[in-house]
């Protein structure tokens, strides 16, 4: 008998042991990104009233989470990232989304307030290349002819801190500007060409409101309660949209998921709806799993989350992933396996 | 009392002593542990760099380009403007509090100001960054530029758009950071020269200021340092408070103090936690390395510099 039948057999006794005594014993951890931190927090807390198993979340970060989920320290990890196809084949992951949620240009100008200046994909990546540097430029009054645009510098501001907004923001202005993927590229920290870094959300916003004439770049649920003065996007249909949860699930509804190992990053995505700069969170597990009962109880807790924590992810301004997806998701779940082959997911 | 005590046993001895001995030991094996692990973690990027990553500015992630010398400049240049400001003002509160004050001021002034030290260094930050950055770049900014702005030389320090966060910034709230940490070590020592010296010296119809020039500072010099370098310790090290207001930017297209930079401390804490575990996550390691040896550098010559005014006092004897 191979040592990881053993372990299960082991622990599955002993769950079985604390099952008959009516005690559940089952504790999940899981780590990474600190995006959806909140809204994994209320589901664990609403989890643990419905069923008594405990979820710990910490939020260290996606790069912590893909670490922790590699050295097997943790149930699951999460990452605002999807990884390639080859790189989940290389470690032996499996990857699955749970929420959406969107990442808002914001401005501080005179006289312009939430909705009324509109963008382009290609302009905003000039803006934060540094070659639009002024807010009366032609191409950002061409596409805004009834707003006086004052003759003032921008400022640009974005995130200090390595982020899955920045990862988002920064593939987003790769997909619309072939100067910004090949000068600048796309990840979590990136070498910016210009503009002021601020700290977390909260740090891009006080910069955005004590700088005149700033932009920068906030997670929709920060700049709606805050009530910034968002930008209109032109998407890839060639709307003018703005920032809300329709438009986010407008852009998760055209990607095509199941084909790429849920590889998508939602931005720029085709929809007449579709919301240009959205972005997934995601999960990650192992395929072979050491202790398969504790991965029945993770498969069993996003379970649940999908089915009841809609409600609970929009009050915090993220947004439910659609039923068909869900479902796909759910499918997906046949291949994770134990040491033996046999498969994890509860029936 | 009235009970005898126990006589000490040679074996309680050797256990305290060996005890003591255990935690200095302690001590050093886990510098040089610390010194270890830095050079394991940081040896992909010293490979990759060599010593080329001291002076060039890249700093960019994705495509695994690596250089460290706009966080060095920045905590250097922040570090040292935090010290032209903290040293000479600690320098007046000490002074204040241990020969002109009051004695009914001393407590509560000499409390208020070791509050200071208590206080977290995020609430610093929150403060420079929602309060002072947008006072400093509404009035100090502008007055800056218009007087300084135009001396020769070094009105370049002081020029380009007000931003209110930046260098200038983050070396102003580290120096009210380690304003309490200087004025505290400064008034101890100034507290302990002998009376007699001083009396001696007013006797002999010295005024205040001579008093304390030639009486107390000679006698308190070793003290003033150690208490000068405790606060450059700090200021070389905080994280937090900078981070908020030096504005995380990592070029360097102007020598204005104005402009937004980068220290290593608020590199790392930007980060570390999101950093891919290749070159990045070992490049960050080797910003931590050089921040060690700064601080082992700064203190070596802070002990040399004693040993040089020892050996003059010598000298002149």
């Amino acid at each position: 008998m191979s040592f990881p039948s053993i372990k299960w057999l082991a622990t599955s006794s002993i769950a079985l042991g604390l099952a008959a005594a009516g005690v559940q014993a089952a504790e999940l951890t899981g780590a990474g990104a600190s995006f959806p931190a909140p809204v994994y927090a209320k589901w664990a807390d609403a989890y643990n009233k419905a069923t008594g198993t405990k979820m710990n979340y910490q939020s260290i970060g996606s790069s912590g989470g893909l670490k922790q989920i590699r050295a097997k320290t943790v149930d699951f990890g999460a990452s605002d990232a999807p990884l390639k196809p080859e790189e989940l084949e290389k470690d032996g992951l499996q990857q699955f989304p749970t929420v959406i949620g969107g990442v808002v240009p914001v401005v501080s100008v005179a006289g312009i307030k939430a909705g009324d200046l509109h963008l382009t994909g290609a302009v905003l990546a000039d803006i934060y290349l540094g070659k639009i540097s002024k807010w009366n430029d032609k191409a950002i009054a061409a596409l805004n002819p009834k707003l006086a645009l004052p003759d003032q510098p921008i400022a640009v501001v974005r995130r200090a801190d390595g982020s899955g907004t920045s990862f988002i923001f920064t593939n987003y202005l790769s997909k619309v500007s072939p100067e910004w993927k090949q000068k600048v590229s796309e990840g979590t920290a990136v070498q910016w060409p210009t503009g002021t870094g601020g700290k977390g959300n909260e740090g891009v916003s006080a910069f955005v409101q004590q700088l005149p004439g700033a932009i920068g770049y906030v997670e929709y649920a920060y700049a709606k309660q805050n009530k910034m003065a968002y930008v209109l996007m032109q998407n890839a249909a060639g709307n003018f949209v703005a920032p809300d949860d329709q438009a986010f699930k407008a852009a998760a509804a055209g990607a095509e998921w199941t084909k790429s190992g849920f590889y998508e990053i939602l931005t720029n995505q085709p929809g007449k709806e579709a919301w240009p700069i959205t972005g997934a969170t995601f999960i990650l597990m192992h395929k072979v799993q050491d202790n398969s009962q504790q991965a029945a109880e993770v498969l069993k807790f996003f379970s649940w989350a999908y089915k009841n924590g809609g409600k609970l992810a929009e009050e915090l301004d993220y947004v439910a992933l659609p039923d068909s997806l869900v479902k796909a998701i759910e499918a997906s779940w046949v291949t994770i396996k134990d040491g033996s082959g046999k498969l994890v997911v509860a029936k | 009392m009235a009970t005898l005590r126990k006589p000490k046993t040679d074996l309680a001895d050797v256990a305290f002593f060996n005890l003591t001995r255990a935690t200095a030991v302690l001590t050093l094996l886990m510098l040089g542990g610390i010194i270890v692990s830095l050079f394991y973690g940081s040896w992909p990027s010293i490979k990759e760099f060599g010593l080329s990553f001291l002076w060039t500015s890249d700093w960019n992630p994705p495509m695994e380009k690596f250089g460290a010398l706009i966080p060095i400049y920045g905590t250097l240049v922040t570090s040292l403007i935090a010290l032209l400001i903290a040293v000479p003002v600690s320098f007046g509160i000490a002074l204040f509090l241990t020969e002109l004050s009051p004695i009914w001021l001393r407590r509560p002034l000499g409390t208020a100001i070791e509050l200071l030290a208590a206080i977290p260094s995020i609430v610093y930050g929150m403060w420079g960054l929602l309060f002072f950055a947008p006072l400093f770049s509404k009035y100090v900014q502008p007055f800056l530029s218009a007087t300084l702005g135009n001396v020769p030389v070094i009105g370049n320090l002081f020029q380009g758009a007000p931003l209110g966060i930046g260098i200038l910034s983050a070396g102003i709230i580290l120096a009210v950071m380690v304003i309490p940490f200087i004025a505290s070590v400064m008034r101890d020592v100034f507290e302990v020269t002998p009376p007699m010296l001083k009396e001696s010296a007013y006797g002999l119809g010295a005024t205040t200021y001579e008093v304390v020039w030639s009486v107390v500072l000679p006698y308190t010099k070793a003290g003033v340092i150690g208490g000068i370098m405790l606060g450059l310790g700090r200021a070389l090290g905080e994280t937090m408070a900078v981070t908020f207001v030096i504005g995380n930017t990592n070029f360097l297209n102007s020598v204005s103090l104005f402009a937004p930079g980068n220290s290593i401390a608020s590199a790392l804490a930007n980060e570390f936690a999101e950093a891919d575990a290749g070159l990045h996550t070992s490049a960050l390691i080797e910003l931590g390395l050089i921040l060690f040896l700064i601080t082992f550098l700064v203190l070596a010559a802070s002990k040399f510099l004693l040993l040089r005014l020892a050996r003059q006092e010598g000298a002149k004897t």
